[in-house]
Order: structure tokens, then sequence, then C-alpha cells
């Protein structure tokens, strides 16, 4: 019996699994725009997957399958017991269940993209389930809140400012926000995005689509 | 019909061709006694059996066991009047179904727990059912322990529980109303089964759940 | 032997395979107002202890025997004595989905012979009980620890959920956990009586009032947990 048993699914061709990339941010930021958004730009170049954890029964997943950004069978969703953080951070294991049926189902994929139920600001993806990840704020949270900092805001790979033409509307200055996020995230990237306006999310596909790359000349030739 | 042979307090007559009707103290009270039914249907042949009246289990220990072995391409319906749990019995039931992988069968069991306002007596019941030697449905029942009898995870607010083993041609479908559900088992059979505040609303419900998991049922 | 470590890791909530998500039917008899505050919820741990979690017990300790000895042969004749003892479909899913999760957690913690061919045998993922008996035998329990980690599962993924859903004082939940103590040790002796390879006489204590609660659950909208 091999001690060295990891859990990772590999595609068949030889090239490494997908690139899981985890989705996060508070209650109503935007991440299942965001997802939308990314199918939207991405689905004509790579193979997707998409599961959801919501609070709340699979409105995620309904709405992302209404919005026919991806084939239906392509998004699972997985409850959470009333403990969205958990599932994405303590115990993962049914995130990582559905993750691997998606790529048996339809793989190889180039990216699985996991979108949390919306949380706190200290709700972050455990590294055994995403490889990379992502948080989503809004600017109607007000400007203060890259200032507080806190795990998703500072440790995340991307920090995705979203909903920036309610800026005006809710009076958040969006180069405090820059400066502020700047501050705490070390030099890691954030973008700033209307995902209202532009419906594909491009700069935040473009990272995406960059991410993918290295991630694929990494794990080429691994097994 | 091959042999029908029953002793006091068991009797057993024949009613029709393939019918049997359980009559007197096996239809009856049942106080203190032990009796065995044992029905073999062979292939290619069909059985019904039915009671006359439902069976009152009366305090004490009484022991009621039934084995039924039903062949190749043969079919048994099973649907004896409800057994009744007076305030201070028993009773322990066991049921063995020792099934050929294309018999049909019916097997409808009701249980009333006590008498019109009186608590229920205990009874434990356990049948197994097994099709070519591998298990179907194992399910045992356990009615008037006061740890559990009044718990929503059991029998809730019910004052009968039933159940119908369906075994066959059937259309693998799941349904559901209120208090009864119909249930595809891992194996080939389904089971129906239902909670009730009263014997007609339990025959009802299990009555609904049959036709579905048996469209060929009248 | 490290069995009471592994046996309290695998009765802990907080093991990272999947429980979390389960009520066990709590949700939906809360939902349908069965379950509505700690009297009803005591009432409700019992039967489902007396019934479920007996079943459960049994299961996972014989689970852990054969664990000893695993055989693909073994492990799919007792997964069909899981299949047989519950006949909700929805119960069935729940179960086997938890017992996949639980497999590819524990395989990785303690990587044996117990969990491989189990999961070779049954690939689509074998019964909750079965998976919690062969992971413990994997981390060096006897079939009695196995017993009580899967009955004290069995009402605690309910109780939890209930304080939860319904906002109850936890310690107070934790009280009438606590009063379980003795039903909890009846189920695991229970549980241990038989260990023959004949599994047919195992407990087979069926719940109806939660059959339907499964069944329900599936069929309601907004839900939180799986099951
Ligand atoms: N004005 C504006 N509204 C947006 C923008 N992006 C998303 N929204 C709206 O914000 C609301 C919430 O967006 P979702 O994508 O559902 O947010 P979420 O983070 O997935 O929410 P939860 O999953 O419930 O935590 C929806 O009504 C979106 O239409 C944006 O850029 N501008
Ligand atoms: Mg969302």
């Amino acid at each position: 019996m091999s001690a060295n048993h990891e859990d990772h699914h590999h595609a068949p061709d030889g090239h490494g699994r997908a690139l899981r990339l985890g989705i996060g941010g508070p209650v109503g930021s935007g991440k299942t725009a965001l997802v939308a958004a990314l199918c939207r730009s991405l689905g004509p170049s790579l193979r997707l997957g998409v599961v959801t954890n919501d609070i709340y029964t699979t409105e995620d997943a309904d709405f992302l399958r209404r919005a026919g950004v991806i084939d239906a069978d392509r998004i699972l969703a997985v409850q959470t017991g009333c403990c969205p953080h958990t599932a994405i951070r303590d115990d993962i294991a049914a995130n990582i269940d559905a993750v691997e049926t998606l790529e048996e189902r339809f793989g190889p994929l180039d990216l699985v993209i996991v979108e949390s139920g919306g949380d706190n600001l200290t709700a972050t993806f455990s590294r055994g389930l995403a490889d990379r990840q992502i948080f989503v704020l809004d600017v109607s949270g007000g400007d203060k809140v890259p200032r507080k900092g806190g795990p998703g805001v500072t440790a995340a790979d991307l920090l995705v400012v979203n909903k920036t033409d309610l800026a005006p509307m809710v009076g958040a200055d969006l180069t405090v926000m820059s400066r502020d996020a700047a501050k705490v995230r070390d030099g890691k990237p954030v973008l700033f995005t209307s995902i209202r306006e532009d419906k594909g999310a491009h700069s935040v596909a473009e990272w995406v689509v960059g991410i993918v790359d290295t991630w694929q000349h990494q794990h080429a030739h691994t097994v | 019909m091959e042999t029908l042979r029953s002793d006091p307090p068991l009797t057993l007559r024949q009613t029709g061709p393939g019918v049997v009707h359980l009559v007197s103290t096996a239809a009856g009270p049942l106080g203190g006694d032990h009796l065995d039914l044992t029905i073999d249907v062979a292939p290619l042949t069909s059985l019904s059996v039915f009671s006359v009246a439902s069976t009152l289990a009366l305090p004490g220990r009484s022991l009621l066991t039934v084995t039924a072995r039903v062949g190749s391409g043969a079919s048994l319906h099973y649907s004896p009047e409800p057994i009744v749990l007076a305030d201070g019995c028993d009773l322990r039931v066991q049921v063995r179904l020792e099934l050929a992988p294309d018999a049909s069968v019916f097997w409808r069991e009701e249980l009333v727990f006590g008498r019109h306002g009186e608590p229920s007596g205990r009874c434990h019941t356990r049948l197994d059912a097994t099709v070519g030697g591998v298990p179907l449905l194992r399910q045992e029942l356990v009615i008037g322990d006061p740890a559990t009898h009044d718990s929503p995870a059991v029998f809730g607010t019910a004052h009968c529980a039933g159940s119908t083993l369906l075994t066959g041609d059937l259309p693998r479908e799941r349904h559901l109303a209120d208090g009864c559900a119909v249930l595809p088992l891992a194996g080939p059979g389904t089971l129906v089964s239902a909670l009730a505040p009263d014997t007609v609303e339990l025959r009802r419900r299990l009555e609904w759940g049959e036709r579905l998991a048996d469209k060929t049922l009248p | 032997m490290h069995g009471d470590m592994a046996m309290l890791l695998l009765a802990d909530s907080r093991l990272p395979a999947g429980g979390h998500a389960h009520s066990g039917g709590a949700e939906e008899a809360v939902r349908v107002g069965a379950i509505t505050g700690p009297e009803d919820l005591a009432r409700f741990l019992r039967g489902r202890l007396a019934t479920a979690g007996v079943v459960t017990a049994a299961l996972a300790a014989a689970a852990c025997e054969v664990g000893s000895n695993p055989q693909p042969g073994r492990w799919q004749r007792l997964d069909a004595e899981a299949d047989a003892r519950i006949s909700s479909p929805a119960q069935r899913e729940a179960s086997r989905t938890q017992g996949r999760l639980l497999v590819r957690t524990t395989r990785r913690i303690w990587p044996s012979e117990s969990l491989e061919t189990l999961a070779q045998a049954v690939p689509d993922g074998a019964h909750h009980p079965v998976a919690l008996g062969a992971a413990a035998a994997a981390a060096g329990c006897e079939p009695r620890q196995a017993a009580l980690a899967a009955a004290y599962t069995s009402v605690t993924a309910p109780a939890t959920a209930a304080v939860r859903l319904l906002g109850l004082d936890p310690v107070l939940v934790h009280r009438l956990l606590a009063d379980l103590a003795p039903a909890l040790n009846d189920a695991a002796h229970e549980a241990c009586v038989i260990q023959a390879d004949d599994w047919s006489d195992l407990p087979a204590h069926a719940a109806p009032a939660l059959d339907l609660l499964a069944e329900q659950h599936l069929r309601t909208e907004v839900r939180l947990f799986v099951s």
C-alpha cells in the first residue's frame, strides 16, 4: 500500500489535473456574477467545470444554469449544512468529491471554479481544495473594507473589487480602496470591475488565463 | 392446492382456487400462543392468503412465525387484516420470505398500536426477505418501547404502521404523499411504507402506494 | 494499539469527511414541525439511536471485523446487508455519499489494505457504516470501538443540526447527548453480540418516520443539509 496516496485526479491524456480556482467573498458581492462572466469569456477556449456552495438551496447553480453560460451538467451544487466556510476550509470532502466527479465525467478539464457561499471576511479556501483563489468585495460595503484586511482580503491570489458603477452612489473612494488594498496585500494584484458593465469581466478573465497557462506548464509532465 | 394442513389454534380454509383464509384463532385473539405458518408456493402457481378479521394480540407473550417460499414464476399475495396490539401484549412476529428471482410477491403487514383509547402493548417484528439467497429487505419494528414509542424519528404521532413489500416486474419509481412513501429497494423489489392515525387511513395510504408500485393492481 | 485515539478521531465531527453537512433527518423534522425544541429533539435522538444508530453500529462492528481480513467478496456481501436494511432510496444515497467521502478521507490518514480493498470492491461508495468500520480497522480499532463511533455520530449529527437550525442552547443539547450514554453503550454492546460471517441476523431496526422525512427532504426546495 502506498503511504503517499495523494487523492489527486490525473487526466488520462497525461497532462495534470485541472486548476482549481476558488472564488470567495461576502454575501452579494458578485461571486456568481463573476463565475458567469468567466464562463462567458473563457468558455470558448477552456474546458470548464463549476462547483457552487450555497447557503440556501441550489440558487447559485440554478442561476448559472439559467444564464446558459455553461452546459448545465458541468455545474454541481454542494450543500454546506449552514456553514459555508466549513465546506471550503475545514471539511472540504464534499467539494473535492464534486470537483473529481466533474473531472471524471467531463475530463480532462482545464479549470474548475469553486464558488463559496457568501460568508465573512475571514472565510478562505483550504489549499487542499483550491490551487488559487479570488476574493470578491464590492464597493457598496464601504471603502473601509480593504483596510480591515482579514485573510480573504490579504491572502487571496487576486482581490476583485466589484460594482465600481455604484461607487458614486455609495460614496466609495476607489483610490482609497486601491491604496489600502495594496498596503495589506504585499503587492499581490487587485482588480476593479463592474460586471454589470463588462459582462465578461475581461480583466479578471485575462488574469485567470495567465494562471491556467502557468499551471499547465508546471504540471504538464508530472504524475 | 397441494396441501393444506393446520392444527388449532391456527385454521386454514380454502375459499377459492388458490385462495386461503386464516380463520379462527389465527384471525382472532392471540394470547400466550406460538403460531407457525409455513407457505410453499410451487413454481408457476399462485396463492392468496387473507384473514377473515383482524388479530387481537392479548396480554402475555405470543410468538408468530411465518415462513414463505415462493418458487420460480410463482406468485404469492398475503394481506391478512391488521394485528391490534392490546395494552399488555408482548408479541414477537418473525417472517421469512425466500423468493426465487422471478417470483412475484405482495406482502402486506399492518399494526395497530392499541385498541381505541388504550396505550399500545409491546411488539417486535422482523421480516427477512431474500431473493435467490441475496438479502432484499431486512426490517425490524419495535412498538410500545417507552424509550422510543413517541419518537418523531420512529412513528411520530401515528397510531398505526404498515408496509407492503412487492416484487416482480415493477417500475422503479419513488412516490410520496402524506404519511406514505413508495420506496424502490436496492434489490428487485419495492416497499410501500405508511404511518397513519387510524386503520382506515392506513389502508387507504397503503393502497395508494401499492397501486403506484405495481400499476397492474386494480 | 491506538484504537482509543483513532475512535476519537473517527467520532469527531471535525473529521474532514463531509459529515457536517448531514443532519440525519433533523432538518426535515424541523421544517415539518416534528422537532421544535429540546423535548422533541431528545425523543428524536433516542428513536434514531434505537433504530438507525443500532443498525449502523452493528454494520460498523462487522465491517471492522472484515477489515482485519479484507476480501472483496466479504465487503460486497456486507454492503448488500446494509442495502437491505435501508429501504429509503434517499437514505441509501446519503449513506453511500458519506461512505465514499469517508473512504476518500481516511485512506489518506490511515493507508491500509482494509480501505483499499473496500474502495475497489465497492467503487461507487460503500455504505457509511461499512466505510466507518473499514476505517476503524485501518486505524487499529476493535469492533466495539467502531460500533461506538458509529452510534455516536448517528446522534451527534442531528443534534448539531438542530442547534444550528433552531438556535437551541448548545449546552442543553450536549446534556441531551450525555443522557444517551447508557443507550449508546447498549447499542455498541448489541452490535458486537453477533460476530460471525453470517450477517443475516444483525439488527435491522427500521424507522418509518425517518424514511418519510428523508424522502420528503429531497423534495424540499430550501435545503441546507444533504440529508
Ligand atoms: N450594480 C452592480 N450590480 C452587480 C454587479 N455585479 C453583480 N451585481 C448584482 O449584485 C447582486 C448579487 O450578485 P451575485 O453575483 O449573486 O453575488 P454573490 O456574491 O454570488 O452572492 P451570494 O452567492 O448570495 O453570496 C445581483 O443582483 C447582481 O446582479 C456590478 O458590477 N454592479
Ligand atoms: Mg452566489
